[in-house]
């Protein structure tokens, strides 16, 4: 098993937490660094793996998807959608301001 | 009382009339309320519902209506959408959760009959081999080690479906299987578990960690109570395009079969360095029990198996990356109040997500990230190819292979978690089944020197769980497994 560790400088933990949406403190980055760089430098034994001519396998199920009939099965639940809402206003979820 | 019955044993005392519905649900209420504190595997316990479902199978029993879990207490997995009743995947995002409509497998439990006592306690949306990972506490084993009462994990993720059924709190339970999560908290806690094949339970209504992966399955204390529960949660389901098209075989007659005539496959992958001796002893064992029953055993190779945890490792938190960015605090779960929508998307993840979740999300965000994809994703899915391939040609000489569930039995709460990697080592011989998509069944076959459980993984072909429960069955017929937990309900209590 490779134990080797791939270097993550603070800069891309920072990055990936923001395209993550997740907000970091900063005494997060450093243990985050050491522990996501030692996962990644773990799972690069794959390089050992040799890949040429194979097709990626993205689903194991092998039957090919199903369609239905484009018709309206369901509706009308406008409050059984909103029931969970943390914020609401008549039948819409609110969030803040987007736009100034 | 509750642990001298099995689901088919209680089954019959039912349509007897020997016990009703009534009594026999308030015996697992009496048992949950007692063995809880010691061993908290619930989340959530609905006894009022519970009750109420029993009377109405009371009524059905009597009608001569029965279907075929009428009256019998189970326990649900905290992953399952159940109407009307929070379900949080253990994690702080989905605290306030209640869910307006029923997943697919406990509406087929349900349309059958079955009384739900409550919702089951795992790792935070799935993640995790020990329960140690929930936000709302860790699951303790009921199983000890015989000279100590060091609070052991059960295993998970499922850790309190497989804790509530081997204590005697529910005759069994649901549970879901990403690498490893229904079969190694089996082993642990000493009881059956089975991952059925991919697309033979709906994940309709299952809190999703990664898509390609995640199928759901049941614990019960016997192969044949597998057999039975598995029955009613599989079946097609439009509502999941994964779901098959298929039949739902019977599952209960093929534990009758035999495996006289089966070619068992011995993978020598699995014979891992640092394995404890018992394990290497026991897996000798089940060999014998099997070629004494008419087996012929067969050495294969699956040549990829070193190289399933990494694949899982990347393929599994990339699906959750992409997954779990539906917790946005806008539609459902916990929102924390912020000024602008940015804010509020990272502080709302932030505070409702534990360490471990928040560690696959990043993970996984890398691997999809720009210039990263190709070196880590796409090279997961092509070895993820050679792994289902390596089971492909096994299949073509072999009927079944039969392996250790675990590389050790249950360790203490605290120990692997200095180390995500260490702790991920658990699921080394669970997580190639996961990745090829083949049902997977684990059978308590002995003890340690501990006293602890030990089982053996029985895997199969896509869609042929039937041998699996041939298997399973002489397994635990020649085992004679018999041995009970330390924290338990007493035998007459």
């Amino acid at each position: 098993m490779s134990s080797s560790s791939v270097p993550l400088d603070p800069d891309t933990v920072r990055r990936i937490a923001r395209l993550a949406r997740i907000r970091l403190a900063e005494k997060d980055v450093a243990q985050l660094q050491g522990e996501l760089g030692a996962i990644l430098g773990w799972i690069e034994q794959l390089n050992e793996v040799d890949v040429s001519g194979v097709d990626p396998l993205a689903n194991i199920g092998a039957a090919a998807m199903t369609m239905r009939e484009d018709v309206v099965t369901d509706g009308n639940q406008t409050d059984a959608v909103l029931a969970n809402a943390p914020a609401r206003s008549g039948p819409f979820f609110t969030v803040p301001k987007v736009v100034e | 009382m509750t642990l001298e019955f099995t689901l088919a044993s209680a089954r019959a005392a039912l349509r007897r009339r020997t016990i009703s519905a009534r009594e026999l649900t308030q015996a697992h209420l009496d048992a949950v309320a007692a063995l809880e504190p010691h061993i908290h595997a619930f989340i959530t316990v609905t006894p009022d519902m519970a009750l109420a479902q029993a009377d109405a199978a009371d009524a059905a029993l009597a009608r001569g209506k029965a279907g075929p879990l009428a009256g019998l207490p189970v326990a649900i997995k905290d992953v399952f959408c159940t109407k009307g009743v929070k379900t949080t995947a253990a994690s702080r995002i989905l605290e306030p959760f209640v869910p307006p409509y029923e997943s697919t497998v406990t509406a087929n439990m349900l349309r059958d009959g079955a009384v739900f006592l409550g919702k089951l306690n795992l790792d935070e949306f799935a993640m995790g081999s020990a329960t140690t990972n929930s936000a709302f506490g860790a699951t303790i084993n009921p199983w000890q080690r015989a000279d100590s009462n060091t609070p052991l994990v059960p295993g998970g993720s499922s850790g309190g479906s497989a804790a509530a059924v081997a204590s005697g709190m529910a005759l069994a339970a649901t549970g879901t299987d990403t690498g490893g999560s229904i079969r190694q908290p089996a082993s642990y806690c000493g009881i059956v578990g089975i991952k059925p094949t991919y697309g033979r339970c709906s994940r309709y209504g299952v809190v999703a960690f990664a898509s390609s992966l995640d199928q759901p399955g049941p614990f019960a204390r016997t192969v044949e109570d597998a057999a039975i529960l598995l029955g009613s949660m599989a079946g097609h389901d439009p509502k999941d395009s994964t779901s098959a098209n298929r039949a739902v075989p019977d599952f209960a007659a093929a534990t009758q079969r035999g495996v006289k005539g089966l070619k068992i496959g011995v993978p020598r992958e699995y014979r891992v360095d640092g394995m404890p001796p018992e394990i290497e002893a026991l897996w000798r064992q089940g060999l014998d029990w099997l070629r004494a029953e008419g087996a012929e055993i067969v050495d294969v190779s699956l040549p990829h198996t070193k190289y399933g945890l990494a694949t899982y490792y990347i393929v599994a938190p990339a699906e959750a990356s992409s997954n779990l960015a539906r917790y946005d605090g806008v539609r459902y779960g916990l929102r924390v109040p912020a000024n602008d929508l940015k804010d509020l998307y990272e502080e709302t993840r932030a505070a409702g997500f534990g360490a471990e979740v928040r560690r696959r999300i990043l993970i996984g965000t890398y691997v999809l990230s720009a210039g990263y994809y190709d070196a880590f994703y796409l090279k997961a899915q092509k070895v993820r190819a050679l792994i289902l391939k390596d089971f492909t040609d096994a299949f073509g000489q072999v009927d079944a292979l039969l392996t250790p569930t675990t590389p050790s039995a249950a360790f203490a709460i605290g120990e692997n978690e200095d180390d995500p990697v260490k702790m991920y080592l658990n699921d080394i011989f669970t997580v190639p089944a996961s990745i090829a998509g083949i049902p997977g069944m684990s059978v308590p076959a002995g003890l340690d020197a501990q006293g602890l459980p030990l089982g053996l993984q029985v895997l199969g072909r896509h869609f042929d769980e039937e041998t699996i429960f041939a298997v399973g069955a002489a397994l635990e017929r020649a085992a004679g497994f018999t041995a009970r937990p330390r924290i338990r309900m007493g035998e007459g209590a």
